[in-house]
């Protein structure tokens, strides 16, 4: 769990193009959006895809995304329930 | 009405953003020069840069400079001028496309590929809700926005207008273009190849005469073919009941290439008078680059200065010609303020 956390901070950095910030500076239950990393509904189409993409996992409901996106740790762990890749 | 320059912001292959003397610049040697890329963070909220191409900050930097010159929060309008748009992002969006097998497509990189990102992105930070248009008519795209411009100036629509050039290097393009012999690689230098650039030039043009005004634009003209270069020049000019013998200065747009034909040296004929200035060799070579030559006609007339040697010299007129391999003629008459 810990690597696929690693793993994904360096994604999220690489995918949002997030200058300045490295995998370090991304707590595992920082908030993703508003207060913490500050992502828009933009970064949130760039989650859905990296999900599909590197994971298998196809994201159909918005409700679904809010609570799967809140942070690096919820989404890791979604990924490692769901993942068929 | 009378329509002036009051504004001007670049960025370009050159360290400096403004008041080129070529003394200073360095010459463009290679087949591909990226643009000297200023601090954006002061500009732009990092929010917003992490997500934009070059393009759109060259853009962005050079509108705030012209505008920030000028003493103008808000332009009327927004118009800009892109011979190949946001190529880079256009690039990376095909080959996702091509690598993805058409799945997977993220949005950014989709939003940033059109034209008018770049005049979209300087309206929506200034929060310019004016008339907002871009052309991309090739080595004619900056005169096109120029034009728009300065007949809606004149013509009272508008009391003032931002416009701008921008192009930028995307790897792809300019990989293909080097293989059809079109510009100079590393290790070779082709007949009709160029060393090609980048960068954003940007002006604001007002119905107005400031302090900071650079010069007059009393006309521009655009052509994709002509006949006769002698005839184009002196019927232009005659627009405004002036000969060739009276323009000071010529700028020319001119490669030093075989792309040049004998255009260049058929306008410098015709001009007899004139002292000819040239630009390519400190811009490179792009869709847009007359807007750079442009900058450096404003500035010559200000400080009424050649920007070849520095000499001071008493200049009324500078007509700008710029062409690109017999295509996309355009003319533009300064005069001095």
């Amino acid at each position: 769990m810990e690597d696929l956390k690693i793993e994904l901070k360096g994604k999220i950095i690489e995918v949002l193009n997030l200058e300045d910030i490295t995998i370090e500076d991304i707590q595992d239950n920082d908030p993703l959006f508003g207060d913490g990393l500050g992502l828009d509904s933009i970064d949130a189409l760039e989650l859905i895809v990296l999900m599909d993409k590197d994971y298998g996992i196809k994201l159909s409901d918005p409700k679904e995304g809010r609570s799967i996106f809140q942070s690096v740790e919820t989404m890791a762990t979604y990924i490692a329930a769901n993942r068929t890749k | 009405m009378k329509v002036y320059i009051n504004g001007l912001g670049s960025v370009s292959c050159q360290e400096g953003t403004r008041n080129f003397k070529s003394a200073d610049l360095t010459k463009v040697s290679q087949g591909l020069n990226q643009a000297t890329q200023p601090s954006y963070k002061d500009l732009i909220p990092a929010g917003m840069l992490r997500r934009m191409a070059k393009g759109v900050k060259m853009g962005i930097y050079a509108s705030h400079s012209a505008l920030e010159e000028a003493n103008i929060t808000v332009p009327d309008a927004v118009i800009t001028g892109t011979g190949l748009g946001c190529l880079i992002d256009s690039e990376k969006f095909l080959c996702a496309m091509l690598e993805n097998n058409e799945s997977y497509l993220t949005p950014t990189s989709f939003i940033q590929s059109t034209h008018n990102t770049v005049g979209g992105q300087i309206a929506l930070q200034l929060q310019c809700m004016g008339y907002n248009f871009t052309y991309v008519h090739q080595n004619t795209s900056f005169e096109s926005a120029l034009l728009d411009a300065l007949l809606q100036v004149q013509a009272g629509e508008l009391d003032n207008a931002l416009i701008g050039g921008v192009d930028e290097i995307g790897d792809m393009t300019m990989h293909f273009l080097q293989l059809a012999k079109k510009i100079n690689t590393t290790d070779e230098v082709f007949t009709k190849g160029v060393n090609y650039g980048e960068g954003a030039t940007f002006m604001v043009l007002e119905n107005r005469l400031t302090a900071q005004s650079y010069a007059e634009v009393v006309d521009t003209d655009i052509s994709n073919r002509i006949d006769s270069v002698p005839d184009y020049i002196k019927t232009f000019l005659a627009r405004q009941s002036l000969t060739p013998n009276q323009i000071e200065v010529l700028v020319v747009g001119s490669n030093q290439t075989a792309n040049d034909g004998t255009y260049y040296s058929e306008a410098q004929n015709i001009c007899s008078n004139s002292v000819v200035e040239t630009f390519k060799e400190f811009s490179g070579e792009y869709h847009t680059a007359s807007a750079f030559g442009l900058l450096n006609a404003c500035e010559m007339l200000k400080y009424q200065q050649l920007f070849s040697t520095g000499e001071s010299k008493s200049i009324e007129y500078i007509l700008v010609y710029n062409q690109f391999d017999g295509k996309d003629h355009s003319l533009t008459l300064l005069k001095k303020c």
